[in-house]
């Protein structure tokens, strides 16, 4: 009687990012990992001395460190680390103009909108082949105002000393395995700089793309804004779906200095056969803000907990963030805030949606030292289950060293419901679509703080990780 | 039976009988009705009434285990909930469900959409919602809240006269719609539901008390007792009901032919 309403069903991850183009590279390093790698990256990048020294203490903590024994162990266990391609370029050029890029990879981020996005709303555009930064171009007016937006290769010949003060600060060398792999190998990722009191008020965004199989990919991202500054920071990624697993495991330091404040967006729609572990901290001193707004819909494993450390009186922190787990995924996110100064606020808003065999896990911690009077903390975590067989756990932790603090936490955790689903049905929407709106509705948090064009994709993504949520 | 359509009845129920989870509810109900008719169906607690609500939208949970329901002369059995809707019925929940962050606008586009069974022109959409949220005095800017979330009773069930006059069923199931209301807001809903009197509808008005009967006169009432109906009259039974209460309804231990108190 009534047509079935169409969720998309011809277009897929496959189709739309999850195609490849042939493997090019003007170099590609053996598989696997030893220390004459490492200098072998560092020798073909022509790096200072100081930075190869980091990379090899980082390969000394990534060899030392055990793999962590929380979190998804298995999954964790199963990675291949001498399978992995730890470095590969694809071309010479990076270009400055699309056309300057080669057809294959122009081709490749023209499929996934990135020229087309950068025309319209974007201040500045970082495209990430594989390894290397291959497209990087920014408005002049921002050039102007004294910005500087480069990939982390460039910026470590162009702006050295900024880099070496403090590449590394935030997030030390044997901070954890993954960030001490990064520390090794890292090649490309973003430097942004904001001079005091500039406000960028459109998004800068970087695209990173793994094209190759075993392909790893370690961006490394550091992003400063000086005093009274304010910077909006978009990532997206996407990989082909092969069926031998891939690893990115990026490092990202953001550093707001007093009354600063930084937007960190991603959406994250790796395809299921990458690992993603990425290490994500901020400073914000006094009266600065840090937003992550964090969006995990692909890849097999996630493991990221943004963090920002409030440093100054006044500073606030805010992650909020989406987690959609699939069959076979599981998404393991979540947040620290640590309030080492007065007056210090942070919110931690975590959304996960399970389906079928996918699995979500918040995992949080909220540490308030002695001295840190009048902090504030909100935790609120819900997690939706679409099916029987899907799974979510919450693992909040408080470590509350003050007294005079307010601390909140609350946590949901329900199965999509019969009776939302029987209202909206009764109401003319098939089963479909009316978990596919009540799904939109329990995201809207999160979506709405997204600039639009990024609200309408979200919407677009999870409408196709919802297909087939009806048996 | 007080009008006789020479057309189908909208509705024919049939010796119902059905079981929520293996427990019998409804015991052979038997139930009539034409289009441009109110009947009211009244009943104590525990009578059945939203279960034959629940059943007559096709609720998975409310299972027919006898009996027959014929919308339009036809049997909606293996009818979905949605299915229901674009064949014309709809409705009223008596606890209408929040669905957070789903603005009512696009809700009620989506439905809409569902029951024709085509895109909706957004111009004529929104001049169909402006209408109807004018006649029912609610203000433009409810469009933009969230379905039912933080609501007040008297918001939820002004709501669903709202969706109820936006889709404009042939059926329309009102499940104690006067439940919870304070006597300004029963006002409003009465009127609201009384401007959706027409000769093509139907409105079951399913009530535990009397007082929405007052603004919204019914051609028929039903008394319902134990999964059945009891007994069958004019506007006046509801009086009685009101004065005297249920107790005399009750079914005598030996039971007694359901078509017997209805003819």
């Amino acid at each position: 009687m009534s047509v079935k309403p169409q969720v998309h069903v011809n277009e897929d991850y496959e189709k739309l990012y999850g195609f490849h183009m042939p493997e090019s590279s003007v170099f590609k390093a053996e598989p696997g990992l030893d220390e004459q790698k490492v200098k072998q990256i560092s020798g073909m990048k022509s790096e200072p001395a100081w930075m190869l020294e980091q990379r090899l203490r980082g390969f000394q903590h990534f060899n030392r460190k055990p793999m962590p024994v929380w979190a998804d162990t298995e999954l964790l266990n199963s990675i291949k680390f001498d399978n992995i391609y730890y470095y590969l370029k694809s071309t010479e050029k990076k270009g400055e103009t699309w056309d300057d890029v080669p057809p294959d990879i122009k081709e490749t981020f023209d499929r996934l909108g990135i020229p087309e996005a950068e025309r319209k709303f974007l201040a500045g555009v970082s495209a990430q082949y594989e390894s290397e930064t291959v497209y990087h171009s920014m408005h002049e007016d921002l050039a102007k105002q004294g910005v500087i937006f480069l990939d982390m290769d460039t910026a470590l010949k162009e702006q050295p000393e900024i880099v070496k003060r403090y590449f590394g600060t935030i997030i030390p060398s044997g901070d954890n395995k993954f960030a001490a792999l990064n520390t090794a190998v890292w090649s490309g990722g973003s430097f942004i700089y904001v001079p005091k009191g500039v406000k960028v008020e459109m998004p800068l965004q970087a695209y990173f793309r793994i094209n190759a199989k075993n392909m790893g990919q370690f961006e490394r991202t550091l992003i400063i804004a000086d005093e009274g500054a304010q910077v909006t920071y978009i990532e997206g990624c996407t990989a082909p779906v092969y069926s031998s697993d891939s690893l990115h495991s990026a490092v990202v330091e953001l550093i707001a200095m007093p009354h600063a404040r930084i937007r960190y967006v991603t959406i994250q729609n790796w395809s299921k056969n990458v690992y993603n572990l990425v290490t994500k901290r901020a400073v914000a001193y006094e009266d600065a803000t840090v937003e992550w707004l964090d969006g995990n819909l692909g890849s097999k494993l996630t493991m990221k907990y943004p963090g920002v450390y409030l440093m100054g009186r006044g500073a606030r922190g805010e992650v909020l963030s989406v987690a959609f787990a699939g069959d076979g995924q599981h998404q393991d996110a979540g947040a620290k805030m640590i309030h080492a100064a007065p007056d210090t606020s942070s919110v931690i808003t975590s959304k996960s949606i399970s389906k079928g065999t996918g699995r979500t896990t918040y995992r949080g911690l909220v540490k308030v030292y002695e001295g840190a009077e009048n902090s504030k903390s909100t935790v609120r975590c819900d997690a939706l289950m679409l099916n029987e067989e899907s799974r979510s756990d919450t693992y909040p932790t408080m470590e509350i060293d003050e007294k005079r603090v307010q601390i909140g936490h609350e946590a949901t955790v329900s199965k999509i419901g019969d009776e939302q689903i029987f209202y909206a049905m009764s109401r003319g929407l098939s089963e479909a679509e009316a978990m596919m709106m009540i799904v939109n509705g329990f995201i809207e948090p999160f979506v709405k703080e997204l600039p639009l064009e990024y609200s309408v994709e979200l919407n677009r993504l999870v409408q196709l990780e919802m297909e087939g949520a009806v048996g | 039976m007080t009008k006789q359509s020479l057309s189908t009845p909208l509705l024919v129920v049939e010796n119902l009988h059905v079981s929520v989870e293996g427990k019998e509810i409804l015991k052979g109900l038997t139930l009539t009705v034409n289009a441009g008719e109110v009947q009211a169906i009244m009943g104590p607690n525990g009578s059945g009434k939203s279960t034959l609500s629940f059943c007559l939208m096709g609720h998975p949970k409310y299972q027919i285990t006898n009996g027959t329901i014929l919308y339009k002369g036809r049997d909606i059995h293996e009818l979905a909930p949605n299915e229901r809707a674009a064949a014309g019925m709809f409705l009223a929940f008596q606890y209408p469900t929040a669905i957070p962050g789903v603005t009512i606008v696009n809700f009620l586009r989506a439905a809409l959409r569902g029951v024709r069974s085509s895109d909706v022109p957004v111009k004529e959409f929104r001049q169909l919602v402006k209408t109807q949220l004018k006649a029912l005095g609610i203000p433009d800017a409810f469009m933009n809240r969230y379905v039912n979330d933080g609501f007040s009773g008297g918001e939820k069930k002004r709501l669903e006269i709202l969706q109820m006059a936006v889709l404009a069923p042939s059926l329309a199931v009102l499940d104690e719609t006067d439940s919870g209301l304070d006597i300004d807001a029963l006002k409003t809903v009465a009127a609201g539901i009384n401007s959706q009197r027409s000769p093509e509808r139907g409105i079951l008005l399913i009530t535990h008390y009397q007082r929405l009967l007052d603004y919204v006169k019914p051609d028929v009432v039903h008394v319902m007792v134990d999964g059945q109906v009891v007994r069958s009259g004019g506007p006046e039974l509801a009086h009685t009901l009101e004065a005297k209460g249920y107790e005399g309804f009750r079914i005598p231990a030996g039971g007694f032919s359901v078509r017997s108190a209805r003819r």
